[in-house]
């Protein structure tokens, strides 16, 4: 072989820098875990938490799915108890905060669910709602494309 | 090395097989409750709407806009090319522009329809939507849209000839003056209309505008049973209904 030392040194250094992230998984310092804040007034979620903390995205995906386009609208979980079907009302009147619930392990996991987008937690937005940026009084709340075709 | 054909055929079968029984992502997940509809829920073969302009005046009529609006989140947006509208209104000559003529456009000057999705029987932007975001409930008719799945390819627009639906051009939320938070906003890019309410009457409720007027203008109900509050305006009253030579069958009537 031509250049065996070279060869079989680059070799040996190639391997060593493919397999440290490997080496540093193991034995390096993590990131630390982050601190969810749990419900105070419900002790137990709608199935355990082992199940919830793997299936809960497909779980909610059978949900959607169920919800918008087969019309059903109720679960009823292993141990009996019934459940609407709402991310708002059902999720998110348990876990208020989905900055310190969600958005905390969604992040450690590097995951950005499009969920946010068009959903919220009700809690969070009434609370900007009360900071000012609603319209206070309900005569206000008129909206104004419905005054569109009035003589003026 | 050779290979002998025999060999080679061996390995390709036991990959291929290996590549088959290696479980994917959502293999092996398994809900563990069961779903069922809502007993709450308000039922018909067909849900209808009978919109008695007889009835309808311009001073209120706002109020049942501001109430649909107000509760599915639809934003406000000044710009008309960006308007989003669930419920909204239009001169004669705009909401029946095949049965308009000179005189009638002067007469009913300032009379403004109110107009929505129509809910078709045969609706074409069903038939026009690629990822089947849209799509009719067969069991009481509803046009549905399932926001997660729109593209914002903007066929539905295209095909719907009744001008009902609306593209968020920009991100709907800055224009959201009170946000219901029962209700999901829209996204960027995602089509949107009128859903009959459905939310509602999954919980037993009649839709939003119909309990916001209080001129009897808006009636809803089964159009397949004869006995309900729907079918007997429309055996009692002449209506119509818009373009209905398209043969797209709205179920919302006009009673003029």
């Amino acid at each position: 072989m031509f250049n065996r030392r070279w060869v079989i040194s680059g070799i040996i250094i190639f391997a060593a820098a493919a397999a440290f992230p490997f080496y540093w998984h193991a034995v390096g310092p993590h990131a630390p875990f982050p601190e969810l804040e749990l419900p105070t007034k419900e002790k137990k979620c709608i199935e355990s938490v082992e199940y919830m903390r793997t299936n809960h995205m497909r779980l909610l995906d059978v949900w959607r799915n169920a919800v918008v386009r087969d019309n059903l609208f109720i679960y009823t979980a292993s141990d009996g108890k019934q459940y609407e079907m709402n991310l708002h009302r059902t999720c998110m009147g348990c876990h208020k905060s989905r900055e310190r619930f969600c958005k905390r392990c969604h992040d450690y996991n590097d995951v950005a669910p499009p969920c946010w987008d068009c959903h919220f937690a009700p809690s969070e937005v009434r609370k900007t709602r009360s900071a000012g940026t609603g319209t206070g009084t309900g005569k206000s709340n008129v909206h104004p494309v419905a005054r569109k075709g009035e003589p003026s | 090395m050779t290979l002998s054909r025999r060999k080679f055929l061996k390995a390709v079968a036991t990959s291929t097989l290996a590549v088959a029984v290696i479980p994917g992502d959502s293999q092996g997940f398994e809900l563990k409750g069961r779903m069922s509809p809502s007993p709450k829920a308000l039922k018909a073969k067909r849900w209808g709407m009978v919109v008695d302009m007889s009835r309808c005046r311009d001073d209120c009529a706002g109020d049942c806009i501001a109430a649909c609006h107000e509760v599915h989140n639809v934003p406000f947006i000044p710009e008309p090319d960006h308007e989003v509208m669930w419920l909204f209104q239009e001169p004669y000559a705009n909401a029946f522009p095949d049965q308009s003529h000179g005189l009638v456009a002067r007469r009913s000057d300032g009379w403004k329809f109110l107009l929505m999705c129509n809910h078709c029987n045969d609706p074409p932007c069903v038939r026009a939507c690629p990822t089947q975001a849209t799509f009719k409930r067969e069991e009481d008719g509803i046009v549905m849209m399932d926001y997660h799945r729109c593209i914002g390819c903007r066929f539905c627009m295209a095909a719907c000839p009744y001008g009902s639906r609306s593209f968020n051009f920009r991100d709907p939320r800055p224009f959201i003056k009170k946000i219901n938070p029962d209700y999901p906003t829209r996204r960027k890019g995602v089509v949107e209309k009128c859903n009959f309410c459905q939310e509602r009457l999954e919980v037993g409720r009649m839709p939003a505008c119909v309990e916001a007027c209080k001129e009897g203008v808006l009636t809803f109900g089964d159009l397949d049973d004869p006995a309900s509050e729907v079918s007997r305006l429309l055996s009692e009253k002449p209506h119509t209904r818009r373009k209905p030579d398209l043969g797209t069958g709205p179920s919302v009537y006009y009673i003029l």
